[in-house]
Protein backbone atom coordinates (compact mmCIF):
# COMPACT_ATOMS: atom_id res chain seq x y z
CA UNK A 1 0.00 0.00 0.00
CA UNK A 2 1.22 3.41 -0.77
CA UNK A 3 1.51 6.17 1.88
CA UNK A 4 0.04 8.60 -0.18
CA UNK A 5 -3.74 6.35 0.18
CA UNK A 6 -3.36 7.64 4.02
CA UNK A 7 -1.92 11.42 3.06
CA UNK A 8 -4.56 12.10 0.31
CA UNK A 9 -7.75 10.70 2.37
CA UNK A 10 -6.57 13.02 5.54
CA UNK A 11 -6.36 15.91 3.39
CA UNK A 12 -9.45 15.01 1.89
CA UNK A 13 -11.69 14.57 5.41
CA UNK A 14 -9.45 17.40 6.80
CA UNK A 15 -11.00 19.66 3.97
CA UNK A 16 -14.60 18.40 4.46
CA UNK A 17 -14.27 19.36 8.24
CA UNK A 18 -13.06 22.85 7.14
CA UNK A 19 -16.00 23.44 5.42
CA UNK A 20 -18.43 22.27 7.90
CA UNK A 21 -16.54 24.69 10.75
CA UNK A 22 -17.35 27.72 8.17
CA UNK A 23 -20.48 27.02 7.12
CA UNK A 24 -22.37 25.41 9.63
CA UNK A 25 -24.34 27.81 12.85
CA UNK A 26 -25.39 25.90 15.46
CA UNK A 27 -22.56 24.80 17.88
CA UNK A 28 -23.00 21.40 17.93
CA UNK A 29 -22.56 20.92 14.51
CA UNK A 30 -19.29 23.12 14.62
CA UNK A 31 -17.82 21.28 17.15
CA UNK A 32 -18.50 17.89 15.20
CA UNK A 33 -16.84 19.27 12.37
CA UNK A 34 -13.94 19.90 14.61
CA UNK A 35 -14.00 16.95 16.03
CA UNK A 36 -13.86 15.43 12.22
CA UNK A 37 -10.59 17.43 11.92
CA UNK A 38 -8.92 16.29 14.66
CA UNK A 39 -9.55 12.80 14.04
CA UNK A 40 -8.56 12.56 10.51
CA UNK A 41 -4.93 13.10 12.46
CA UNK A 42 -4.88 9.42 11.55
CA UNK A 43 -2.72 10.31 8.71
CA UNK A 44 0.06 10.93 11.07
CA UNK A 45 0.11 7.28 11.70
CA UNK A 46 2.50 5.81 9.31
CA UNK A 47 3.23 2.44 10.71
CA UNK A 48 5.39 3.45 12.99
CA UNK A 49 5.06 3.07 17.06
CA UNK A 50 5.57 7.49 17.31
CA UNK A 51 3.01 7.64 15.07
CA UNK A 52 0.44 5.31 16.59
CA UNK A 53 1.83 7.28 20.36
CA UNK A 54 1.22 10.52 18.31
CA UNK A 55 -2.47 9.59 17.26
CA UNK A 56 -3.03 8.10 20.96
CA UNK A 57 -1.83 11.92 21.86
CA UNK A 58 -4.48 13.59 19.65
CA UNK A 59 -7.37 11.41 20.83
CA UNK A 60 -6.64 12.49 24.03
CA UNK A 61 -6.54 16.00 23.21
CA UNK A 62 -9.79 15.81 20.89
CA UNK A 63 -11.56 14.30 24.21
CA UNK A 64 -10.64 17.38 26.17
CA UNK A 65 -11.12 19.70 23.45
CA UNK A 66 -14.89 18.39 23.19
CA UNK A 67 -15.36 18.86 27.13
CA UNK A 68 -14.69 22.07 27.41
CA UNK A 69 -15.93 23.24 23.85
CA UNK A 70 -20.19 21.81 24.91
CA UNK A 71 -19.03 23.34 28.19
CA UNK A 72 -18.96 26.53 26.52
CA UNK A 73 -22.29 25.54 24.56
CA UNK A 74 -24.09 24.75 27.72
CA UNK A 75 -23.15 28.14 29.00
CA UNK A 76 -23.99 30.03 25.80
CA UNK A 77 -27.61 28.32 25.95
CA UNK A 78 -28.06 29.08 29.23
CA UNK A 79 -27.34 32.54 29.12
CA UNK A 80 -29.28 33.54 25.63
CA UNK A 81 -31.11 30.07 24.99
CA UNK A 82 -29.68 29.31 21.43
CA UNK A 83 -26.71 27.95 20.29
CA UNK A 84 -26.59 29.84 17.17
CA UNK A 85 -23.32 30.82 16.43
CA UNK A 86 -23.92 33.75 14.22
CA UNK A 87 -26.12 35.02 17.35
CA UNK A 88 -23.00 35.13 19.93
CA UNK A 89 -21.22 38.42 17.93
CA UNK A 90 -20.89 40.35 21.87
CA UNK A 91 -16.91 40.47 20.37
CA UNK A 92 -17.88 41.76 17.61
CA UNK A 93 -16.07 44.93 16.32
CA UNK B 1 -2.99 -16.64 1.34
CA UNK B 2 0.35 -15.11 -0.49
CA UNK B 3 1.85 -11.86 0.08
CA UNK B 4 0.21 -10.86 -2.91
CA UNK B 5 -3.55 -11.94 -1.88
CA UNK B 6 -2.99 -9.89 1.23
CA UNK B 7 -1.91 -6.97 0.04
CA UNK B 8 -4.73 -7.13 -2.75
CA UNK B 9 -7.58 -7.72 0.19
CA UNK B 10 -5.74 -4.70 2.11
CA UNK B 11 -5.91 -2.23 -0.41
CA UNK B 12 -10.03 -3.66 -1.27
CA UNK B 13 -10.52 -2.89 2.30
CA UNK B 14 -9.31 0.44 2.23
CA UNK B 15 -11.00 1.79 -0.41
CA UNK B 16 -14.29 0.71 0.75
CA UNK B 17 -13.94 2.11 4.34
CA UNK B 18 -12.19 5.43 2.31
CA UNK B 19 -15.31 5.51 0.14
CA UNK B 20 -17.55 5.21 3.42
CA UNK B 21 -15.76 7.59 5.41
CA UNK B 22 -16.27 10.70 2.71
CA UNK B 23 -19.58 9.97 2.07
CA UNK B 24 -20.44 9.97 6.02
CA UNK B 25 -18.06 13.18 5.71
CA UNK B 26 -19.90 15.25 3.41
CA UNK B 27 -23.08 13.74 4.86
CA UNK B 28 -22.39 14.96 8.48
CA UNK B 29 -21.58 18.47 7.23
CA UNK B 30 -24.63 18.63 5.06
CA UNK B 31 -27.37 16.95 6.72
CA UNK B 32 -30.03 19.56 8.62
CA UNK B 33 -30.55 17.02 11.29
CA UNK B 34 -28.42 17.15 14.13
CA UNK B 35 -28.53 13.69 15.25
CA UNK B 36 -27.95 12.40 12.33
CA UNK B 37 -25.09 14.35 11.74
CA UNK B 38 -23.99 12.64 15.21
CA UNK B 39 -24.68 9.32 13.72
CA UNK B 40 -22.96 10.20 10.67
CA UNK B 41 -19.63 11.06 13.33
CA UNK B 42 -19.85 7.64 14.52
CA UNK B 43 -19.46 6.27 10.66
CA UNK B 44 -16.23 8.27 10.49
CA UNK B 45 -14.85 7.53 13.60
CA UNK B 46 -15.83 4.00 13.00
CA UNK B 47 -14.08 4.04 9.49
CA UNK B 48 -10.94 5.56 11.05
CA UNK B 49 -11.06 2.81 13.99
CA UNK B 50 -11.22 0.17 11.06
CA UNK B 51 -8.15 1.87 9.00
CA UNK B 52 -5.97 1.44 12.24
CA UNK B 53 -6.80 -1.90 12.54
CA UNK B 54 -6.01 -2.64 8.94
CA UNK B 55 -2.56 -1.48 9.86
CA UNK B 56 -2.91 -3.39 12.62
CA UNK B 57 -2.39 -1.02 15.16
CA UNK B 58 -4.75 -2.49 17.51
CA UNK B 59 -4.49 -1.04 20.57
CA UNK B 60 -4.75 2.61 18.91
CA UNK B 61 -7.88 0.73 16.97
CA UNK B 62 -9.79 -0.21 19.74
CA UNK B 63 -8.80 3.21 21.83
CA UNK B 64 -10.80 5.19 19.00
CA UNK B 65 -13.56 2.66 19.00
CA UNK B 66 -13.53 3.12 22.97
CA UNK B 67 -12.81 6.78 23.67
CA UNK B 68 -14.72 8.03 20.43
CA UNK B 69 -17.86 6.03 20.00
CA UNK B 70 -18.26 5.03 23.58
CA UNK B 71 -17.63 8.64 25.42
CA UNK B 72 -17.34 11.36 22.41
CA UNK B 73 -20.24 10.18 20.94
CA UNK B 74 -22.52 10.26 24.04
CA UNK B 75 -21.00 13.46 25.27
CA UNK B 76 -22.43 14.97 21.52
CA UNK B 77 -25.91 13.25 21.95
CA UNK B 78 -26.21 15.18 25.87
CA UNK B 79 -25.08 18.14 24.09
CA UNK B 80 -27.88 18.19 21.59
CA UNK B 81 -30.35 17.60 24.39
CA UNK B 82 -29.32 19.94 26.89
CA UNK B 83 -28.93 22.45 24.91
CA UNK B 84 -32.51 21.65 23.45
CA UNK B 85 -31.69 21.14 19.97
CA UNK B 86 -34.86 19.99 17.70
CA UNK B 87 -34.74 16.60 17.06
CA UNK B 88 -35.49 16.14 13.49
CA UNK B 89 -35.04 18.60 10.46
CA UNK B 90 -33.89 21.88 11.17
CA UNK B 91 -33.93 25.45 9.80
CA UNK B 92 -30.72 27.86 10.28
CA UNK B 93 -28.02 25.08 10.95
CA UNK B 94 -26.51 26.34 8.08
CA UNK B 95 -25.03 30.12 6.85
CA UNK B 96 -27.10 31.39 3.93
CA UNK B 97 -24.06 31.86 2.06
CA UNK B 98 -22.29 28.62 1.75
CA UNK B 99 -19.84 29.29 -1.58
CA UNK B 100 -16.95 31.27 1.05
CA UNK B 101 -16.78 28.12 2.93
CA UNK B 102 -16.80 25.92 -0.54
CA UNK B 103 -13.68 27.94 -2.15
CA UNK B 104 -11.97 27.53 1.60
CA UNK B 105 -12.10 23.98 1.88
CA UNK B 106 -11.00 23.46 -1.80
CA UNK B 107 -8.13 25.62 -1.35
CA UNK B 108 -7.32 23.75 1.46
CA UNK B 109 -7.89 20.28 0.02
CA UNK B 110 -6.00 21.25 -3.01
CA UNK B 111 -2.87 22.79 -1.49
CA UNK B 112 -2.80 19.68 1.01
CA UNK B 113 -2.98 17.40 -1.41
CA UNK B 114 -0.05 18.90 -3.73
CA UNK B 115 2.21 18.81 -0.86
CA UNK B 116 2.04 15.35 0.24
CA UNK B 117 2.03 13.82 -3.29
CA UNK B 118 4.88 16.03 -4.67
CA UNK B 119 6.40 15.16 -1.27
CA UNK B 120 5.96 11.48 -0.95
CA UNK B 121 5.29 10.59 -4.24
CA UNK B 122 5.23 6.78 -4.58
CA UNK B 123 6.92 5.71 -0.79
CA UNK B 124 5.29 1.95 -0.20
CA UNK B 125 4.64 1.13 3.39
CA UNK B 126 6.40 -1.94 4.32
CA UNK B 127 4.12 -5.39 3.77
CA UNK B 128 4.12 -6.17 7.32
CA UNK B 129 3.11 -2.98 9.44
CA UNK B 130 1.64 -4.98 12.50
CA UNK B 131 2.90 -4.00 16.03
CA UNK B 132 2.36 -4.74 19.07
CA UNK B 133 0.28 -3.40 22.48
CA UNK B 134 3.59 -3.90 24.40
CA UNK B 135 5.70 -2.27 22.14
CA UNK B 136 3.35 0.94 21.91
CA UNK B 137 3.72 1.09 25.68
CA UNK B 138 7.40 0.78 25.79
CA UNK B 139 7.39 3.89 24.11
CA UNK B 140 5.00 5.73 25.94
CA UNK B 141 6.79 5.19 29.44
CA UNK B 142 10.53 5.59 27.90
CA UNK B 143 10.65 7.96 24.87
CA UNK B 144 7.20 9.93 25.21
CA UNK B 145 7.36 10.13 28.65
CA UNK B 146 6.96 13.87 29.39
CA UNK B 147 4.70 14.34 26.54
CA UNK B 148 2.58 11.48 28.30
CA UNK B 149 2.36 13.62 31.16
CA UNK B 150 1.72 16.48 30.16
CA UNK B 151 -1.29 15.35 28.26
CA UNK B 152 -2.38 13.57 31.49
CA UNK B 153 -2.15 17.53 33.50
CA UNK B 154 -4.42 18.77 30.15
CA UNK B 155 -6.87 16.13 30.64
CA UNK B 156 -7.00 16.69 34.49
CA UNK B 157 -7.11 21.17 33.76
CA UNK B 158 -10.03 19.98 30.89
CA UNK B 159 -12.00 18.22 33.33
CA UNK B 160 -11.88 20.67 36.01
CA UNK B 161 -11.76 23.47 33.13
CA UNK B 162 -15.34 22.10 31.62
CA UNK B 163 -16.91 21.54 35.17
CA UNK B 164 -15.96 24.90 36.37
CA UNK B 165 -17.55 26.77 33.65
CA UNK B 166 -20.71 24.38 33.19
CA UNK B 167 -21.70 24.28 36.94
CA UNK B 168 -24.67 26.69 37.76
CA UNK B 169 -24.06 29.50 40.75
Amino acid sequence: MLLNQFLILSAVLFAIGVYGVLARRNGVLVLMSIELILNVAFGSYVSSISGEVFALFIITVAAAEVGVGLAILLLLYRNRQSVDLSEADLMKG
Amino acid sequence: MTVLGVLVAQNIAFGVIAAIMVFAALRLVTTRNVVHAALFLVVVLGGVAGLFLLMGAEFVGITQILVYIGAVVVLFLFGIMLTRTRIGDEEGTDHPKRLPAVLAAALVATITIYAVVTGFGDVELPADTRTTTAEVADSIFSTYIIPFEAVSVLLLAALIGAIAIARRD
